[in-house]
């Protein structure tokens, strides 16, 4: 589904992803675990199409078709979904009114007719309740003093409405209570199936305690450094990331 | 973004830019005695009036330029901007009081109106809405003229209500914005050609919106219209203004004077959407100076004056829609939403005067800067002595687009009972690359999302719009928005 080819991407002039390469195919978990300022959150802002990020080497491919050229609106569209480390507050933007709008975005890229507010409402309540939410976050708005952990879960939300193909989940754990974190993990379990791919960037077992990968990968200083299955989360737990790096 | 684009981006930024070829009958330039008595004598009016214009410039005379708004420009040559300019009629050569019928009117002119959107002539005319278009310093028709005097609503231009009803005139004009006010409302009235003139008789309820479309043609003249509308027992009244003006590398100085008055139970809805054009976006040259001063008085008991604005252009806007609120009871309202980008600079607010008892008031004011654009709100709210049980809100919201320009919020209050409420709230947000990114993550265009942002922070004024203005105040927004992010 995805395919990271030899990515080289850069911030103003500080390289930092130094040739990833990595595939992701429908129904696996990947996580994605490293050191700080290894390029995590710069491989998730790289496949969302960032302005910021110049990926000048290397291809992204997603569904077998270069991305590298689309912009954010339209790789979303296509069923890209990240799930930010740090939620942008939006006042004044009702919450349910943004995730109308975000699905009714999908619908048109899809040739499919606008749904009224009348006709989502049942489509997002469904959805609200498994994501074990309360109706009044979708009377907030959107993000706007949220706690840390409440826009983690209005994340997990809105991936659960806007159903993506892929989904990449970047510290959806950190900053979470125990409780939190169980109904983060509920609801990516939910939305895990065999036509689904989840890329979970963390740094904590706890998570993967509950979520299972298929595939570990610890990304050092830009590139994949070593890949295996979920034990080698645990040895990363046990020893820390100096013994790959050094 | 290929040359192309940027052009095309440039043209839907003020579309309304281009210019109308007509023959224009102008008096020259500059001012002094004679230009005020041939602005008279052109307009065929009653001696009444040239006493008041006399008077008037009189006062100009002897009064100086405001300096206290936070607005920079350099100093206007009052000499080199002709204070007249009517679109000459089709087979005359006269300069015009006024049109007998639309047959006598420049077709060019009636097609700029219908390029503006404002189809004047009967099969296309807009229903529910009555317009009066001004063109330069004439009147050009008032549609639905039928409808209204079956109701008894007199709506129609100043020039017409001057020889058809010199008494409302002649008791009303300057009784709300007298000349000797401030520099510009001398000036205006000194000189003002055109505009619109209202009353709603007593218990009557306006069967329709009226509007005025202003439109400022010849870059060459100033503006500087009149509008008067009173709100006799019982009445109400929903008036719009809108206006444009072509694209010009000089600067147009428009100066307008509105005054509103309500008698006893009386309200009128005055709603402004300003479009003019308002200078290079990158260089700040050209654009229109808008020095307009606006007041309505509730004289009568419960009476209620409720101004709306969406300002979105005027490379100067100094502009303070005010009420005096004389009678016990009455209400005044202000809601505002003035959007600055480019050079644009905006000095506005209101002025809320209580002095009847139980008087109260409401401000919501909506600044949004962009670009290196200057956004200051200048509020005065002022209780006097005899204004017992008065209330005043007023909530003040600045955003921030981008990191050149700057929001000031200069509120004063002043307050002389001890058994009177005032709140002030104020507030500062940004629209930020962070929020655009996060929107077009989630699949939605930046279109709609500066949409989604801009209408949610002006939600509270763009609520109390005349429903079909509301939606082209939104679009208007969100247009001069994008490209200013980042």
């Amino acid at each position: 589904m995805l395919t990271l080819d030899n990515v080289h991407a850069q911030v103003e002039d500080h390289p930092i992803l130094k040739g990833l390469s990595l595939t992701v195919n429908a129904g696996e978990v990947h996580a994605i675990m490293g050191p700080n300022g290894a390029g995590k959150s710069t491989f998730a802002k790289v496949v969302a199409g960032h302005d910021d990020y110049e990926v000048n080497d290397g291809d992204i491919q997603f569904n077998g078709e270069s991305i590298n050229e689309l912009d954010i609106e339209d790789r979303a569209n296509k069923g890209i979904f990240i799930g930010f480390q740090y939620p942008t507050e939006v006042p004044g933007v009702n919450n349910a009114e943004f995730l109308r709008l975000a699905y009714n975005a999908k619908r048109q890229a899809n040739n499919q007719e606008a749904l009224n507010d009348e006709e989502f409402r049942p489509i997002l309540l469904e959805k609200l309740k498994a994501a074990q939410m309360d109706h009044i976050f979708l009377e907030r708005d959107l993000n706007s003093g949220f706690s840390g952990g409440q826009k983690k879960r209005n994340e997990i939300l809105q991936m659960l409405v806007l159903e993506p193909q892929l989904a990449i989940l970047d510290e959806t754990d950190s900053g979470l209570d125990i409780d939190a974190l169980r109904i983060v993990a509920d609801g990516i379990n939910q939305y895990r199936s065999e036509n689904h791919a989840i890329v979970l960037i963390t740094h904590y077992q706890r998570l993967l305690d509950l979520v299972k990968p298929d595939f570990v990968h610890v990304l050092a200083d830009g590139k994949i450094a070593k890949s295996g299955g979920p034990e080698l989360a645990l040895e990363l737990e046990a020893n820390g990331y100096d013994w790959l790096t050094k | 973004m290929s040359e192309n684009e940027l052009e095309e981006l440039n043209k839907e930024a003020y579309k309304y830019g281009f210019t109308t070829a007509v023959d224009a009958i102008t008096l020259g330039r500059g001012l002094n005695e004679d230009v005020v008595r041939a602005i008279a004598a052109a307009r065929k009016e009653p001696q009444f009036m040239l006493d008041f214009r006399l008077r008037a410039y009189e006062i100009f005379k002897g009064m100086k330029e405001p300096e206290w708004a936070a607005v920079h420009y350099p100093p206007i040559d009052y000499e080199n901007v002709q204070y007249y300019s009517a679109p000459q009629k089709k087979e005359e050569s006269d300069a015009a009081p006024s049109y007998d019928s639309l047959d006598d009117v420049d077709p060019e002119i009636l097609r700029t109106f219908e390029k503006l959107g404002i189809p004047l002539d009967e099969q296309k005319r807009l229903s529910g809405v009555a317009v009066d278009a001004v063109f330069d310093s004439v009147s050009i028709t008032t549609t639905h003229q039928q409808k209204l005097s079956d109701a008894g609503v007199i709506f129609c231009s100043f020039g017409e209500a001057l020889h058809e009803f010199p008494h409302l005139i002649e008791r009303y004009l300057g009784s709300v914005v007298p000349a000797s006010d401030n520099y510009f409302a001398a000036l205006n009235g000194a000189v003002f050609s055109d505009g619109s003139f209202v009353y709603i008789p007593p218990f009557t309820r306006c069967p329709l919106e009226l509007s005025t479309y202003f439109r400022i043609n010849n870059v060459e003249a100033g503006q500087f219209e009149r509008t008067l509308i009173i709100a006799d027992k019982g009445s109400y009244v929903s008036y719009l203004e809108g206006c444009t003006a072509p694209q010009s590398s000089k600067h147009q100085l428009h100066a307008a004077v509105v005054e509103l008055v309500t008698l006893d139970d009386a309200e009128i809805k005055y709603s402004t959407v300003q479009n003019w054009y308002a200078g290079d976006k990158e260089t700040g040259e050209g654009g229109v100076y808008n020095f307009v001063t606006k007041r309505g008085a509730c004289r009568g008991k419960r009476s209620k004056i409720s101004w709306t604005q969406v300002e979105t252009g005027s490379a100067i806007t100094w502009k303070y829609p005010s009420c005096i609120l004389l009678g016990d009871d009455s209400v005044g309202e202000f809601y505002s939403v003035a959007l600055t980008n480019g050079h644009m600079q905006a000095d506005t607010g209101t002025k809320m005067i209580h002095i009847g008892k139980n008087t109260k008031s409401t401000i919501i004011s909506k600044g949004i800067s962009a670009d290196h654009s200057s956004n200051v709100y200048r509020g005065h709210v002022n209780i006097n002595p005899k204004a017992h049980n008065s209330q005043n809100y007023t909530q003040c919201d600045s955003m921030l687009v981008g990191k050149q320009c700057t929001a000031h919020t200069y509120p004063y209050i002043d307050i002389r009972t001890n058994d009177s409420t005032v709140e002030h709230e104020a507030s500062t947000t940004k629209l930020s690359e962070d929020q655009l990114f996060y929107f077009k993550s989630r699949g939605v265009s930046e279109e709609e999302a500066i949409q989604a942002v801009v209408t949610g922070f002006c939600r509270d004024v763009l609520d109390v719009l005349p429903l079909e203005f509301a939606a082209e105040a939104q679009k208007l927004l969100t247009l001069k928005l994008e490209n200013s992010v980042g």
